[in-house]
């Protein structure tokens, strides 16, 4: 194992500081000090790999983990898990999470006006098949207020979560909907100077997904950071 | 064509929802080779309060220093139950604890072996992106000649090492320092 292959650093813009003020929760979370900048190794370059014993073919879809249906607007979100150069990312695993169509999380500090949903528990993952494709099945989130500032309200978004394949294209993101109002107001969205970074996490509106008095489709393609393309030492 | 990697954001205060499931406290199942280990500690924001909503994922080599994982092509055993993947969260007190195998060395850079480590990925609310760290050991020799620790000023190295704890075996403490004199030392990787 004479050379190793590293990922990418980001496109500059394209990825949120640690301490970002306007988004209060950083200030004291953040660190100080700088980052220490180390190559990478076998250890980043390597990463978790997921049998399909951790898949269950059902929780690709949120609205039938009950008895009954959720509440809310029916969606389907599908897309594809690509590199930075558009290779896709076969048998990856996505982990989604999100609030009901009230904009309330099954979780015991969510504790905001809006009702739990007996039928919704907000929690899903799938596996991208062999071009990169995965697909949800579930309800539109609903906007949730937050104690960021004053009057401030989350706008609707759903949490995603992959591995990729190494240590150093680990991603947890959020997807957002087209023409949200609250989307110019929120500082974790406004994280990044980058304008058409922010606008690629906006899904895209459909009608190729959507299904005939069912269900409305968006589409979500998620990019993990690329190989660099000449190998190190190592 | 390329197109940037997707911007990160945080994982908030209720990520439990979706990353419970694949939670792993114990990384290393019964009969697994290796010097058994409990690492437990605690997450500090800047005003030394615990962090009670913090994760840290644990990727790590085995007790051979070999990886699950295809580009590892050392010829060197996997172990069977044995992954190197291990999810826990903080606790309302800030407090996190796993159960592993001590991994042997890995090869790092110009050819030279790395100590043995474990990477750390830490997530929480308030952080846009994660904190990419490493544990290593007490007492360990390689520590003096590895390159990654050899990059950290020699002041804060200490925040990387794992702490023995007096009489109790076979448990180690590393403690994660968001801010201040004591912050502990983040990658950039």
């Amino acid at each position: 194992m004479a050379q190793i292959r590293g990922y990418r650093r980001p496109e500059p813009g394209t990825q949120p500081p640690h301490l970002h003020p306007r988004y209060v929760s950083s200030i004291k979370r953040a660190p100080t000090k700088p980052l220490v900048a180390v190559p990478q190794t076998l250890s980043e370059i390597t990463g978790p790999v997921f049998g399909p014993e951790v898949v269950q073919p059902k929780a690709c879809d949120l609205t039938s983990q009950h008895s009954g249906s959720p509440q809310g607007q029916r969606i389907i979100v599908s897309g594809r898990v690509l590199d930075e150069d558009h290779r896709p990312l076969p048998n990856t695993l996505i982990e989604i999470w999100q609030a009901n169509a009230a904009g309330r999380y099954l979780h015991k500090t969510d504790q905001h006006l809006a009702p739990l949903d007996p039928n919704f528990t907000g929690c899903g993952h799938t596996v991208t098949d062999s071009a990169g494709h995965y697909r949800f099945i579930s309800i539109r989130p609903g906007a949730y207020p937050w104690r960021n500032h004053d009057n401030a309200w989350r706008p609707a978004h759903i949490h995603f979560s992959l591995f990729g394949p190494a240590f150093a294209t680990r991603l947890v993101t959020q997807m957002y909907f087209p023409g949200d109002a609250l989307l110019p107001f929120d500082p974790i969205f406004n994280c990044v100077a980058d304008e058409k970074a922010r606008e690629r996490l906006i899904s895209l509106f459909d009608w190729e997904t959507t299904i005939p008095e069912t269900a409305l489709g968006y589409k979500f393609d998620i990019i993990l950071s690329g190989r660099d393309s000449t190998p190190m030492e190592s | 064509m390329k197109t940037p990697a997707t911007t990160s954001q945080t994982v908030g205060p209720f990520f439990s929802i979706g990353l419970d499931r694949l939670r792993a406290s114990n990384l290393a199942g019964p009969g697994v080779p290796g010097e058994r280990l409990t690492i437990e500690g605690k997450v500090f924001d800047g005003d030394g309060q615990p962090v009670p909503d913090a994760m840290i994922e644990i990727w790590q080599a085995n007790a051979r220093g070999k990886y699950a994982h295809p580009e590892d092509t050392q010829e060197k055993p996997l172990e069977p139950g044995f992954s190197g993947y291990g999810r826990v969260p903080t606790d309302d007190n800030g407090q996190f604890r796993f159960t592993t195998i001590k991994p042997g060395p890995v090869p790092g850079p110009a050819g030279k072996p790395q100590a043995p480590h474990l990477v750390l990925s830490i997530f929480m609310r308030g952080l846009l992106k994660r904190l990419v760290t490493r544990i290593y050991f007490p007492g360990e020799a390689a520590n003096n000649s590895d390159l990654l620790l050899s990059l950290v000023e020699p002041a804060r190295r200490t925040t990387l090492i794992a702490k023995k704890v007096q009489e109790r075996d076979a448990v180690l403490q590393w403690n994660v320092v968001l801010q201040g004199s004591e912050e502990t030392v983040f990658f950039d990787c």
